[in-house]
């Protein structure tokens, strides 16, 4: 029987539409951790999350935050002397947690994601005020003062948008993206 | 007259409109003309890209294939939208199987992705098609003595390899020198602003904004420069906030590079959407206001 991929296997192929990521030359020099703005923010650094997929740990990187926290700043990837595209390697984990149904509690990040998908796919284009429910929720009392007082400076400035955009040829848009995932009778 | 097929994206509709209006004032005066793609959609920003990396790529084709047909290069002011276009427009040249699988959905909106228009952002119009010799000549009101911070961030640079030095690039400075304006030096101007993460991800995001702002004050900035809508956003937007949360006093304007460009070329200040800030830009003008 030929054996089941490893956990750095799955993780390595989910870039570039299959292209994969070669995690396996990684040599632990630290440079990404060193690079990354956000990595003390993180339960484990880029370097250590990448030892850990190494290793097979799937559990404790799916529980980790650290792939929620990279905000796709790319300077790891340009960095990394072996080549590895580390913030791609984020992107791969938070696509890999998402199909997975997986993630740590409490993270915005993935219900942040799934909602702009769905704004994306109801209209075609970004809208601010929809996005704000999938991550308002989440702040306390003080937090949420102060983003809604910046929000009501903007709209008084007129940089909030009233009506949601919409392009013109939603419905052949739609269509398009049911080519890509087919959902039945379901449109 | 050169003309591009003009890629606003989301956050120019409304949130950067004074980013818009300055782009399309400033490129007029040096003989560009930016045509809006009709019936653009999202690029996908980042959030796309996490849930699913082929549909997001469509979402980037869709666009590519429309400037197609009309044989123009495009062009974005924003570095999340060009970081996106650009290599969707690559993945899918490097991979005739993607392509293919693209161009099957594209079929349903009569487009069809071949990867003959190049995609641009909005500062290398400026910066390399332009040139700053010939962008030197509309200017004006040079901004003499305005010091000025430019804030690369990163998908304006990052991760493209085969760009201007992407550890040290000067353009950014260069296009400032050439307006008559001092840009200053200061640790962070690559570094990143937070991005999305000011929303997911608030208490980093805006520990990374305030030490910015810091780094940009103390080189003695009285401006911020940017060229991307959501680093103007962050690093603007949130002084206040980030004033509440590290008790700091920041009170610097953030502006786009095309505003500066705009005051310099002579343009009104208004028709370059300067009044739209939350933090007074009345310091800046007094330089342009001759």
């Amino acid at each position: 029987m030929v054996p089941k991929p490893t956990f750095s296997e799955e993780i390595g192929s989910l870039l570039h539409a299959a292209h994969s990521n070669p995690l396996k030359t990684c040599i632990q020099c630290g440079t990404c951790s060193g690079t990354c703005p956000v990595a003390k923010f993180m339960d484990h650094s880029p370097r250590r999350v990448i030892a850990m997929i190494n290793a097979g740990l799937k559990d404790r990187v799916l529980n980790s935050n650290t792939f929620w926290y990279c905000a796709s700043c790319y300077y790891c990837t340009v960095r990394c002397p072996r080549g590895i595209d580390i913030a791609g390697l984020m992107y791969a984990l938070k696509r890999y947690s998402i199909w997975k149904n997986r993630y740590q509690e409490g993270l915005v990040g993935p219900v942040f994601s799934e909602t702009f998908v769905k704004t994306i796919m109801k209209s075609g284009r970004s809208y601010e005020p929809v996005l704000a429910t999938s991550y308002l929720f989440t702040f306390g009392v003080p937090e949420f003062l102060q983003e809604a007082q910046t929000a009501t400076n903007l709209m008084l400035k007129g940089r909030i948008p009233v009506l949601p955009p919409r392009i013109k040829r939603l419905e052949n848009f739609r269509r398009m993206v049911r080519r890509i995932i087919p959902i039945g009778g379901a449109s | 007259m050169k003309t591009y097929a003009y890629f606003p994206g989301c956050s120019l509709e409304k949130m950067a409109l004074s980013y818009h209006q300055s782009a399309i004032e400033t490129t007029r005066m040096l003989g560009v003309e930016l045509k809006e793609l009709e019936d653009w959609n999202c690029c996908g920003a980042t959030a796309y890209f996490h849930v699913d990396e082929l549909l997001a790529h469509t979402l980037c084709a869709r666009n590519l294939a429309m400037a197609e047909q009309e044989h123009l290069d495009v062009v974005a002011p924003c570095s999340g939208c060009y970081k996106n276009l650009y290599f969707a427009r690559a993945d899918l040249g490097r991979d005739p199987d993607l392509a293919e699988h693209i161009n099957y959905a594209l079929e349903e909106d009569n487009l069809h992705f071949t990867g003959s228009s190049a995609v641009r952002h909005l500062m290398e119009v400026f910066v390399d098609d332009v040139g700053l010799e010939e962008l030197k000549t509309k200017v004006t009101q040079p901004l003499d003595g305005l010091r000025v911070a430019p804030y690369y961030g990163c998908q304006i640079l990052r991760p493209r390899k085969n760009h201007e030095d992407v550890e040290q690039p000067r353009f950014f400075e260069d296009l400032l020198t050439a307006i008559g304006a001092v840009p200053v030096e200061y640790a962070l101007r690559l570094r990143c602003c937070g991005g999305a993460l000011i929303l997911t991800s608030r208490r980093s995001a805006l520990s990374l904004v305030r030490n910015l702002l810091q780094s940009a004050v103390e080189s003695g900035a009285a401006v911020i420069a940017t060229a991307c809508p959501l680093c103007q956003v962050n690093l603007e937007c949130y002084q206040k906030q980030v004033s509440q949360e590290f008790g700091t006093e920041f009170s610097i304007p953030v502006v786009y590079f095309t505003q500066l460009v705009g005051l310099a070329f002579g343009i009104p200040p208004k028709s370059l959407g300067i009044g739209s800030e939350l933090v007074s830009t009345r310091d800046v003008l007094s330089y342009a206001a001759k």
